[in-house]
């Protein structure tokens, strides 16, 4: 999202905060939201894929939402359910018909294709959604099938070869050069924080936990256009209860929306993007000649990229406030944390608190249930696959899996070590002056460690990463 | 209990207070974009920089056309670009300081800051007659007029030059063409000092000069210029930590053949002096004063190629080229100028992407003989 995106979304959420009443209210946010995904979507190079990746979004927002309506014990308004598929559509062929408006032309990047193409694409979606209605609503291994489509896909978008493969195939299906496919072809705007929403419905409904949801609110907490392109990664659950309840839009809201949006944008385009200039990355990683500068570069990365990422979250938490929507926070201070394990619950807290909920909780209590494993095996296999995990969803490289793995193992050596330490420590509250040195220089630890775990990220190969940490420590 | 001050300030905003607060926002914003234009500090802030302090200097004049990989930026505001060269560090007590003045030939161009005309005179390690050691300076800026290197002198006089060396070809000279360097052009306030204070042959009030109107001295108005500056000393980190300065990508060499053309821009046979801006050269040698200054006429590549009989090369048309060559010698001849012309030095192996861009033997070469001269002086 630019500044230009980020200044347009907070007048429209002014404007909707003003206009919409009642009822209105969720049509304007879908219909907003709708047309927003196709605002932001980027250019790619192949031909019509900046119309058909947020329409596909659509698609599979409507298959799941067929898939999983019979959760809740209620059924679905019908009718409300054909008038927002039908603004749906309407919506996507507004966007289709932009072609033809002369200079108005067009709300996605490029020209999108011609109308009876949108018009073909639109009745294939709708037949899919109608047939996942009427004959696999409610099917467990559909559901699970589903999920596995959804992750694999996920996977394909993550893994630059699979990725460059799937460009290769879509190009020679538009009759566009093979040999130019690249990774960089498709760019699924908001789709890593899509299909972690998508898997979470589908697996609450697996678990009976999913409520009553109309596809209107459905698509809403889907696409909702705050939270698209960077999260958080909100529950459904929580966010309908914010969607259904009335909403009377009063000066704190304006006041503190207004406040966290204009903290997003300082950090964001003025520490985030001036750190940019000079922080750690595959470029100049190994142009650097000297160790100090090296740190002083890392040390930017860290702060580039928290201040980036917690930037981008504030807008979206500010853009939601103003239109009555509380999206969860995603950052809580992390880097003045005292210990890795409460760094994690305060760094990208919606995807840690995620793959905690559908893997290492289950996976640790399936565990424990087996009576099979010591205590310290469970934490190990949990952590580290969690962790690993959490370093594929951002890229399928063996530099994530390291950093997800460094984490884990942060994770498990510091539990351990609670474990054993704990009497200990409870003796440092009767000298707070010990305690307080003690808690500055955990602090001072966790920070390195995540610091250094850094390197992972930001480098694209272990080489590279691995020449880093040498530099640092003067190897 | 009733409510202590305290707590009343922590009740959530009513609409008053959330009016007022945009108001007031809207007030000081208005306040402070308001002194901006009467104050117009970017020249003083321009002059707050890290280099020289927490990194060094550079070594040559900021340009970049590509910031994020060549840690370098193309910026207009001169201050800035001062304040980041190593040549605004105090002079030491035993330094006889020579600035090379010049454009992307002296700047060097696809040269790594240690093969530049200034590194290769630096590792000479030439005394002056007073025992001082001579250190060069490279303030050469990659876009070609003559009226550049003037504006870009006016500001290094400031930093206490024992020597000048000026170098410039025939691109730089006409007068028609002193403004079309960008730097130029938007600093029109000084370069119209410079017009009054030497009597140029420049239209004050040309149209390629960029006056800023009232909204473009706000800091709405200057955020570029601005983030600039700010750019400029970050990436002065990223200098500092890897002495990268420029990209070096993939060149195509320098023309050989040429169709045949005997044009050089609207001028007709023979050249005269008032088709050049030695006007500007005088104001220059002037502008020095007391501290000597050497024109040189840089070398150029000759080319052996199609048609090279009647063009030296892709800029200059041979009838041109020797015209101006000669009325710069009658012009230094006849104004006392210390003038060496050295256009042949350099080989035509030793021309990377232009008919001025040399290699680094050929910048060497080049050091050779403008050293030889310092020594002869």
């Amino acid at each position: 999202m630019t500044l230009f995106h980020i200044s347009i979304f907070s007048a429209a959420a002014i404007l909707f905060s003003v206009l919409a009443k009642g009822r209105w209210r969720n049509w304007l946010m879908l219909a907003g939201s709708v047309l927003a995904i196709y605002w932001v979507q980027s250019v790619t190079p192949i031909r019509y894929l900046d119309f058909w990746l947020p329409t596909a979004t659509l698609a599979l927002v409507g298959v799941v939402w067929a898939l999983s309506w019979a959760g809740g014990d209620e059924k679905p308004d019908q009718r409300e359910t054909l008038i927002t598929a039908a603004v749906l559509i309407g919506l996507v062929l507004i966007v289709g018909l932009l072609r033809y408006a002369g200079p108005l032309c067009c709300l996605t990047p490029s020209r999108p294709p011609q109308i009876w193409i949108v018009g073909i694409g639109l009745t294939l979606i709708a037949g899919l959604v109608f047939g996942v209605e009427r004959g696999l609503t409610g099917k467990r291994w559909a559901v699970i099938g589903t999920i596995i489509g959804l992750l694999g896909l996920l996977i394909v978008l993550k893994t630059e070869p699979l990725t460059e493969f799937a460009s290769a195939g879509i190009r020679s299906l538009m009759g566009q050069s093979v040999e130019q496919a690249s990774a960089f072809d498709i760019r699924w705007l908001g789709f890593s924080y899509v299909a972690f929403r998508l898997v979470h419905v589908l697996l609450d409904w697996i678990n009976g936990r999913l409520p009553a949801v109309s596809l209107q609110e459905f698509v809403i907490y889907v696409v909702f256009f705050p939270a698209f392109t960077a999260g958080p990664i909100d529950r459904v659950d929580r966010f309908v209860r914010d969607l259904r309840a009335e909403y009377t839009f009063t000066p704190t809201d304006l006041y503190e929306g207004g406040q966290r949006i204009v903290i997003g944008i300082l950090k964001k385009f003025v520490l985030a993007d001036g750190l940019a200039l000079l922080a750690l990355s595959g470029q100049n990683a190994l142009q650097v000649e000297s160790t100090g500068w090296l740190w002083v570069m890392l040390y930017a990365y860290a702060f580039r990229l928290y201040l980036d990422f917690s930037g981008y979250t504030d807008v979206a938490i500010g853009v939601g406030r103003l239109m009555g929507i509380t999206l969860p926070e995603n950052f809580e201070r992390p880097y003045l944390k005292t210990n890795l394990t409460t760094f994690w619950n305060s760094w990208h807290m919606t995807l840690a608190q995620w793959f905690r909920a559908y893997w290492f909780n289950p996976v640790s209590r399936r565990m424990r249930t087996a009576k099979k494993w010591p205590v310290w095996a469970i934490i190990l296999f949990g952590q580290i696959t969690t962790m690993v995990m959490i370093g594929l969803w951002h890229g399928v490289t063996w530099n994530y899996a390291i950093w997800g793995a460094w984490h884990g193992l942060g994770l498990f050596v510091h539990n351990r070590w609670l474990n054993v330490m704990r009497a200990r420590l409870r003796k440092l509250d009767e000298r707070p002056a010990l305690k307080k040195a003690y808690n500055v220089l955990c602090v001072v630890f966790t920070f390195h460690f995540v610091l250094l775990g850094w390197i992972w990220f930001a480098l694209p190969t272990v080489d590279m990463a691995g020449a880093v940490f040498a530099k640092l420590f003067g190897m | 209990m009733a409510d202590s001050p305290s707590s009343e300030t922590t009740q959530r905003p009513d609409k008053g207070f959330v009016i007022r607060v945009i108001l007031k926002a809207l007030g000081l914003f208005v306040i402070l974009n308001v002194l901006y234009i009467l104050l117009d500090p970017l020249p003083m802030l321009a002059r707050v920089s890290i280099y020289n302090s927490i990194v060094p200097g550079r070594e040559r004049l900021p340009f970049g056309e590509a910031p994020d990989k060549a840690y370098n930026l193309s910026l207009y505001s001169v201050e800035a670009m001062f304040a980041s060269h190593e040549a605004s560090q105090p002079k030491a007590d035993d330094e006889y300081r020579v600035f090379l003045m010049g454009d992307s030939s002296v700047w060097g161009y696809l040269l790594e800051p240690k093969d530049t005309l200034s590194s290769y005179l630096n590792q000479m390690d030439l005394i002056a007659p007073d025992g001082r050691s001579m250190r060069f300076y490279n303030l050469g800026h990659p876009t070609i007029s003559q009226t550049k290197d003037l504006l870009l002198l006016s500001y290094a006089m400031d930093y206490d030059p024992d020597l000048i060396i000026w170098l410039t070809t025939l691109e730089a000279a006409p007068s028609s063409k002193q403004l079309f360097s960008p730097l130029v052009q938007n600093n029109p306030e000084q370069v119209r000092e410079l017009i009054a204070e030497y009597d140029l042959n420049i239209d004050p009030d040309d149209p390629s000069f960029v006056d800023r109107t009232a909204w473009d001295r706000t800091i709405i108005g200057e955020r570029r210029a601005l983030a600039d500056v700010l750019r400029l000393n970050l990436y002065g980190i990223m200098w500092a930590s890897t002495g990268i300065d420029q990209i070096y990508p993939d060149y195509e060499p320098r023309q050989e053949d040429f169709e045949e053309d005997y044009s050089f821009y609207e001028f007709e046979e023979p050249l005269t002096a008032d088709d050049l801006a030695f006007d500007v050269i005088g104001a220059g040698v002037e502008m020095a004063g007391d501290v000597p200054v050497i024109l040189v006429n840089e070398p150029i590549f000759i080319s052996m190629g199609e048609n090279s009989d009647i063009r030296y090369n892709f800029f200059y048309p041979r009838w041109a080229y020797d015209d101006y060559r000669a009325l710069f010698a009658e012009q230094a001849e006849a104004n006392g100028w210390c003038y060496l012309d050295l256009w042949d030095l350099v080989p035509g192996t030793e021309f990377t992407n232009s008919a001025i861009h040399l290699t680094p033997t050929g910048s060497d070469l080049l050091a050779e003989e403008i050293g030889k001269s310092i020594e002869d002086r």
